[in-house]
């Protein structure tokens, strides 16, 4: 079928390339992974808030594709969510709610809901059976204080005070397990998260890298990145820049580039009333 | 085989002292078969911004031209040029649309904010899952190969002349270890004011 000169403005998932890629797949190529976030994601409850906290690597297989990434994203004002899993899905799954979020408070002229954030994440999950594959760690204060969610690949989701979500997700329980108690201060359950993403970070190989924080509380959101660079880096000994003239070069051409006025200023003078 | 590596490719981008640099490639193979070594996998998105797309060859040309499509429709609406930002998210949501039938290509972006000259790279796996770093970004065939030339060859602040041989020489001896890629690589230089285009000669085996 020739395609239309104008693609149609529609939501939703395109299947265009599916019955080409599933004949790749008979002639014997494999597909090729996308990036995951084999990761280590946790949340706990204290008195007066929230703390999200999160590890930093991507990997794709066994390569780390990044070793800074954000995996604490935003929600809406009061709520932040965490995301394990495929990476593309975390990342769209979250923004696709937050718009959601967004529209229902311009709407209700309300702060939205954790329970909220939580409902629209596994009916949107659960729609797709588990393929859409986004581990989540919903946390936020509303009207009715702070909460904590984790939602599942396939729509589950568990209301509780201290929650692990990825790969890393059994050194970071295993600390919250040892040392979790009701109504924490600030800076236990800040040392705790920190801990339980430590924990993740050198035990589990999936993560890695720097403990990113999130603190939510009634009236204020800090979002630390990073909270800690729990690996530095070593510093470089020598410089390996090439000499200039090294790479043989076939051709080349210049390509001047003629600057675009995209601003300009105008400064008030005062009026010639001579 | 992996159907990213059916015809073989090799790109990356690079920051440098308000300035940024896209390399790629010149191969187009089928398999261990050389058809062609004047390949285009680097396409100019505007004045200051380049996408290069590595992968499946007849993805990497509908790709693009859906993108260019795209974003002609988004600069004709909008009436000024597009932030490198925003056509990341362009292409992002161009590759998410297909999450479940994706088009085999892992984008890498490079550009100058179009106000403010900011330098700017990501890259990107196939179902769009952005990444922004502040030092390089490398995609295709033999990215295990780049990563290594580039976490030992870049440091910050290059000026244009160290960042074109530091990419250069990244990317050539990154893809001599490549069976699939390689037959020539061209090296775009993105200044404020101009844009340098560089053919490089390399082996041919």
């Amino acid at each position: 079928m020739a395609a239309p000169c104008v693609e149609p403005a529609k939501g939703g998932f395109s299947f265009e390339n599916c019955g080409r890629n599933d004949r790749f797949k008979e002639m014997g190529l494999k597909f090729p992974t996308a990036y995951k976030t084999g990761t280590t994601i946790a949340g706990v409850i204290f008195k007066d808030g929230v703390v999200l906290g999160a590890d930093t690597r991507a990997t794709e297989d066994t390569v780390v594709a990044d070793k800074n990434c954000a995996k604490i994203h935003y929600m809406a004002d009061n709520i932040y969510c965490c995301g394990a899993g495929t990476a593309a899905d975390t990342e769209m799954t979250t923004q696709m709610i937050s718009a959601d979020l967004e529209l229902h408070r311009l709407n209700t002229g309300r702060v939205p809901r954790v329970c909220t954030a939580n409902r629209l994440l596994k009916q949107m999950l659960f729609r797709y059976q588990g393929y859409i594959g986004a581990a989540l760690v919903l946390g936020g204060v509303d009207v009715t204080g702070p909460s904590l969610y984790s939602i599942w690949p396939h729509g589950s989701t568990d209301k509780l005070p201290f929650v692990t979500m990825g790969s890393g997700s059994l050194a970071a329980m295993a600390m919250f397990e040892d040392r979790f108690k009701p109504n924490m201060s600030r800076e236990e359950a800040m040392k705790l998260v920190r801990d339980g993403i430590a924990a993740g970070i050198f035990n589990d190989l999936g993560s890695g890298s720097n403990v990113d924080l999130c603190v939510i509380t009634k009236d204020k959101v800090e979002y630390i990145r990073p909270h800690e660079i729990a690996n530095q880096k070593g510093v470089k000994q020598g410089s390996y820049i090439y000499k200039k003239g090294t790479t043989a070069v076939l051709s080349s051409q210049v390509k001047k580039i003629d600057i675009e006025v995209v601003a300009t200023e105008v400064k008030p003078q005062p009026m010639d009333t001579q | 085989m992996s159907i990213l590596a059916y015809n073989g490719a090799a790109i990356m981008a690079m920051k440098g002292k308000n300035c940024v640099a896209i390399a790629a490639d010149r191969r187009f193979g089928i398999q261990a078969q050389t058809v062609s070594m004047d390949f285009d996998k680097v396409f100019e998105m505007g004045p200051h911004l380049y996408i290069g797309l590595p992968g499946l060859a007849t993805d990497v040309q509908t790709v693009s031209q859906r993108l260019k499509f795209r974003l002609n429709m988004y600069e004709l609406r909008e009436n000024r040029k597009i932030k490198p930002k925003t056509f990341m998210a362009m292409v992002s949501n161009l590759l998410y649309e297909r999450r479940f039938g994706p088009y085999f290509v892992e984008p890498v972006i490079a550009g100058l904010d179009p106000a403010t000259f900011e330098p700017y790279i990501a890259s990107m796996d196939l179902i769009g899952c952005p990444m922004e770093t502040n030092d390089f970004v490398v995609s295709g065939t033999c990215s295990e190969q780049m990563y290594g030339m580039c976490e030992s060859l870049w440091e910050p602040d290059l000026e244009p002349d160290d960042l074109f041989e530091t990419i250069s020489q990244a990317l050539m001896n990154a893809f001599d270890r490549d069976a699939v890629s390689g037959w020539g690589a061209v090296v775009h230089v993105i200044e404020k004011d101009k844009v340098t285009t560089k053919y490089l000669k390399t082996r041919q085996d």
